[in-house]
């Protein structure tokens, strides 16, 4: 059987989608013959060219990787990369991913969603995947808007946006995605944004060599329905007064001239300026294996535009990123187990069932 | 006193008691001695929704009826000949099912006053004379029980759990059956567990020289072994059988398969059936809802694997909008819908034929899907085998229409050998390389089916979608012509599958004439029954049933045509008839039983006659 002497292969790490060095591929090769049609100046775009940039990197054939994408603007991502795709069901990428990759560990699946698809409709498979912590990439577009549907505001929209459905302002209070990624046991969380491509690329490839579930956020612009919406860590200006940018092994030190720094007070995270009382030592180290503190710094989340007092600058990069067991792993294994103890597997056995009488 | 020694041709057994008194378990062993024993036979277990409703409660009683004989046997039977009532709850629940003159062995520490209040009785039935019209036996079981356990050292619990195999032993001797299949199954069941074993062999023994000892019974009844079809059998229920067409499936083509599931009742064996059989290189995914069941099996399927999802009505609604997604990109995927009462939640351990319609019509857009139905519960092997079977070689989503009857009753089964499996022919693209024509995922063969396409196979790199695709390319097209196109398209290729499917054929006899009976599905052993007890009566009836629905077999719209009427028996408000009607034209007339249970054979053959009545009049 060609498949299941493929799966072999890479279990026995035979395989192993190695590509040959003859067939090493640039960023081309990942752009698919279809016309993209998001809006002009969509945050979508550079996603987009940071995945197909990213792709010859990670040593991969062609072949052996798949998106799956849900419904929304974000789901049309599939179709513009020149690999395996689908374009599925709303909200419903993450199963039909984890379906994939169980029976097919050899793939490299990545799932392309937004805030509606995985929050609102798909939420249940989002959190089921992160505590199954299936071996894949996830990479949630988040522009705080639907925009496929033209303007509504979406479960991670601030109360009181005013949109096409809340035109009172909406009343609901909004998911903070990383934190209910670590609430959902997940084991690798990160976030990055559009207009910071370099860093973007960066996340997608540790994205990549983290196994489980790695779970990226990425603020993306969407300028025709909630232009500017993370304006405040965008825009050159404010973004190195409103955004921390985190590094394993590094104090957390931001501001334009580096004045400024978190350090933890007990449990407590304050900002404090690095101006004579505090210096560098006094201040947090980022460890990204230490939940505790991956929980803390995914509630660096007030909006900056009605904060009062001091705010904590938004993190980007790696929160979190620990080795769990993987469920795809644990299937094979345990398949595997199955095999080695039930041995050779006798149809007709099965077949004939316990008991048999004859009849003449 | 003298036993007399009678021959009878059937007899139908019920056994009712607390659904905590093992009467599931009961039946089965009788069963299977009976089976070994080779008398032909059906089986209808009943039991509550509820885990353990209130013990001694009318809802909380569990019952299992075996019918069994020398002839024929394709029901459980209409009456009873014998209930076993194990308490007041019990007798109340199935008196009504005993036939007048039948026999009722009551264990009479169940007609306490607590379980007499329990059952709602205001007098105990035993002492008012209301059983008359029956013969009744009043056995202490409960005492007799603990008298054989006596020095063994057991649990008050223990000893209550055995009580029921006093029971099977007495009617083991009522009906002459031997002990040692049951002896082996306990000594194997509790193997680690010597003493209770060694219990309840005790209590089965004591219950069979009760019988022989007690002088109170009169009788003993023969059955002997009925006129099979020569060859090996087995005993199998209708979901065991699923399972193994599955795994026969799987096997015969070649591929891994996944079932994604999420439980439900009637379906839930199917998942624990296939969990069991990784070795045969099956992954068995308990998924979070309904949704991502059948999702993780696109996934898979997408992947190569045979997808598979179970689940039973209410499930399967939450499923329409990813079979839709399989249609349009036109994958394999089967679909298992054990069938129970609804709609909404329903009646869940009740059986119904309610989801023909669902399957046929139950998603947004023209989105045809094949539809298959097994008609015994070992028929569901063949079916299950051929849900997989038009899936893989016809690249889309088949429904596989099952029931709570089919998927709990049991029959003696001629099971096949491996050597006597189709294979199953699975066309994976092949890989290509840059000289080679461009690769187009939509290009179509003869039969109008699209190759497999599968990740991980180079050069054929591709994206598939929910979104309307260019015939051919597959690329996303909102064009006017291509959309018509396509939806005909899809559905040519379902309809084509009659081309791959065996012709009707007429069950029982003339293939012209007056009636034609068209059944589906479960009540097939019914409807023969009943068409043959009509024809020995001297009626010009025919009996049609359908395995295969959608596409229906080729020859069935001329078949109809030669019958002046058709009538078709229904556990549903009527929709095979109203399909029928639809695609031929055909006055068919319906005949509809939604009571949650299924057609008696006396009750569907008067409402044959009815029909007919009606029908000639007219």
């Amino acid at each position: 059987m060609a498949l299941q002497t493929k799966i072999d292969e890479f279990l026995n790490g035979s395989g192993n989608g190695e590509i040959a060095e003859a067939a090493a591929y640039s960023a081309k090769d990942f752009s698919s013959d279809q016309d993209v049609r998001w809006c002009p100046g969509c945050g979508d775009y550079t996603i987009l060219k940071q995945a197909q940039n990213v792709m010859p990197d990670l040593g991969l054939a062609k072949e052996d990787i798949v998106f799956i994408s849900g419904i929304g603007c974000a789901a049309r991502f599939p179709y513009y990369m020149d690999t395996f795709g689908m374009h599925s069901i709303h909200g419903r990428a993450p199963a039909i991913a984890t379906g994939l990759k169980v029976s097919r560990p050899d793939l490299s699946v990545w799932i392309i969603t937004g805030d509606g698809d995985s929050l609102s409709i798909g939420a249940n498979h989002f959190v089921q995947l992160l505590r199954r912590n299936v071996n894949v990439n996830l990479m949630l577009f988040n522009n705080q808007i639907y925009g496929l549907t033209k303007g509504q505001y979406s479960p991670t929209a601030p109360e009181g946006t005013i949109s096409k459905s809340t035109p009172f302002g909406s009343l609901d209070h909004p998911f903070n995605p990383l934190a209910l990624s670590l609430g959902a046991e997940g084991a690798f969380v990160a976030r990055a944004m559009d207009r910071d491509p370099k860093h973007l690329k960066q996340m997608m490839l540790r994205t990549h060599q983290h196994k489980g579930t790695s779970m990226l956020e990425i603020y993306q612009n969407c300028i025709v329905f909630n232009d500017g919406a993370f304006e405040l860590f965008t825009d050159k200006k404010s973004r190195p007064r409103e955004t921390i940018y985190l590094e394993q092994g590094e104090p957390l030190i931001f501001g334009a001239d580096k004045d400024k720094g978190v350090r933890l007070d007990g449990l407590k995270p304050e900002v404090v300026e690095l101006n004579g009382k505090y210096s560098e030592e006094d201040l947090w180290v980022h460890d990204e294996t230490d939940s505790t503190k991956a929980h803390l710094l995914s509630r660096f989340f007030e909006h900056p535009a009605r904060g009062s007092g001091l705010l904590f600058p938004r993190p980007f990069g790696v929160l979190y990123a620990v080795d769990r067991p993987c469920y795809d792993e644990m299937v094979t294994t345990q398949n595997q187990q199955a095999m080695e103890q039930l041995g050779e597997p006798d149809l007709d056995a099965l077949l004939r069932g316990p008991e048999t009488w004859e009849v003449k | 006193m003298s036993i007399k020694d009678q021959e009878r041709e059937e007899v139908t057994i019920r056994f009712a008691g607390d659904s905590g008194d093992g009467m599931q378990l009961t039946g089965l062993l009788f069963t299977n001695t009976t089976a070994l024993l080779g008398n032909d036979l059906r089986t209808l277990p009943e039991f509550p929704a509820e885990i353990r409703a209130p013990a001694g409660t009318v809802p909380g009683v569990s019952s299992f009826q075996l019918h069994f004989g020398s002839k024929e046997i394709m029901t459980p039977g209409d009456d009873c000949d014998v209930l076993v009532a194990m308490n007041s709850a019990a007798l109340k629940a199935n008196l009504a099912l005993l036939r007048k003159g039948g026999v009722i062995i009551v264990n009479t520490a169940g007609f306490d006053k607590k379980n007499l209040n329990l059952a709602k009785y205001d007098e105990n039935p035993l002492e008012n004379n209301s059983l008359a019209d029956y013969t009744v036996f009043e056995v202490d079981v409960t005492k007799f029980t603990k008298e054989s356990l006596k020095g063994m050292d057991l649990s008050y619990k223990d000893e209550e759990r055995s009580k029921n195999m006093f029971v099977l032993g007495l009617l083991y001797w009522m009906y002459n059956r031997p002990l040692d299949s049951t002896i082996d199954f306990l000594e194997g069941k509790f193997a680690k567990k010597p003493t209770i074993a060694e219990a309840n062999i005790k209590v089965l023994k004591a219950g069979y020289h009760f019988g022989e000892t007690a002088e109170v019974f009169t009788s003993r009844f023969t059955i002997k072994e009925a006129a099979l079809e020569p060859g090996t059998y087995r005993s199998t229920v209708g979901n065991d059988a699923t399972v193994l067409g599955l795994v026969a499936a799987a096997r015969q083509s070649n591929l891994p398969l996944f079932l994604g599931s999420y439980p439900i009742t009637p379906a839930s064996d199917v998942l624990h059936g296939l969990s069991k059989y990784k070795h045969f290189g099956i992954t068995t995914f308990q998924a979070e809802d309904e949704i991502a069941a059948v999702s993780s099996a696109i996934g898979a399927a997408f992947g190569g694997s045979l997808g598979v999802t179970s689940s039973s009505g209410p499930g399967v609604v939450l499923k329409g909008e990813a079979i839709g997604l399989a249609v349009m990109l036109e994958l394999p995927l089967v679909v298992l819908n054990i069938q129970r009462a609804g709609p909404s939640t329903g009646m869940p351990t009740k059986i119904e034929q309610s989801d023909l319609m669902q399957a046929v019509y139950g998603r947004n857009g023209e989105s045809p899907v094949a539809i298959v139905a097994p008609r015994s519960p070992a028929d569901c092997f063949d079916m299950a085998f051929e849900a997989c079977r038009i899936s893989l070689e016809h690249m889309i989503p088949v429904m596989y229409l099952s029931d709570g009857y089919l998927a709990n009753g049991s029959e003696p089964w001629k099971y096949p050998q491996t050597s006597d499996l189709k294979k199953i022919d699975v066309r994976f693209e092949q890989p290509r390389n840059g000289e080679d024509e461009p690769f187009l995922p939509y290009l179509r063969d003869d039969r109008h089916v699209r190759t497999w396409a599968i990740p991980g196979t180079a050069g054929i790199e591709h994206r598939v979608g929910g979104l309307e695709k260019e015939d051919g390319t597959g690329n996303i097209s909102y064009e006017a012509e291509n959309h018509q196109k396509m939806v005909k398209l899809r559905k040519a290729k379902r309809d084509k599958i009659a081309d791959f499917i065996p012709l009707q054929d007429v069950d029982q006899g003339n293939e012209k004439g007056e009636i034609a009976i068209l059944g589906w599905g479960s009540t097939y052993g019914a409807i023969r029954t009943a068409v043959f007890a009509l024809r020995k009566e001297g009626h010009d009836v025919s009996h049609i049933h359908l395995r295969y629905i959608s596409p229906f077999p080729r020859n069935l719209e001329t078949l109809l045509n030669n019958f002046e009427h058709v009538i078709v028996p229904e556990l549903n408000d009527g929709q095979l008839v109203r399909l029928i009607r639809d695609q031929y034209l055909i006055p068919a007339r319906a005949i509809n039983k939604i009571k949650g249970s299924p057609f008696g054979v006396e009750e569907l053959k008067q409402e044959i006659l009815r029909t007919i009545e009606t029908e000639t009049l007219a």
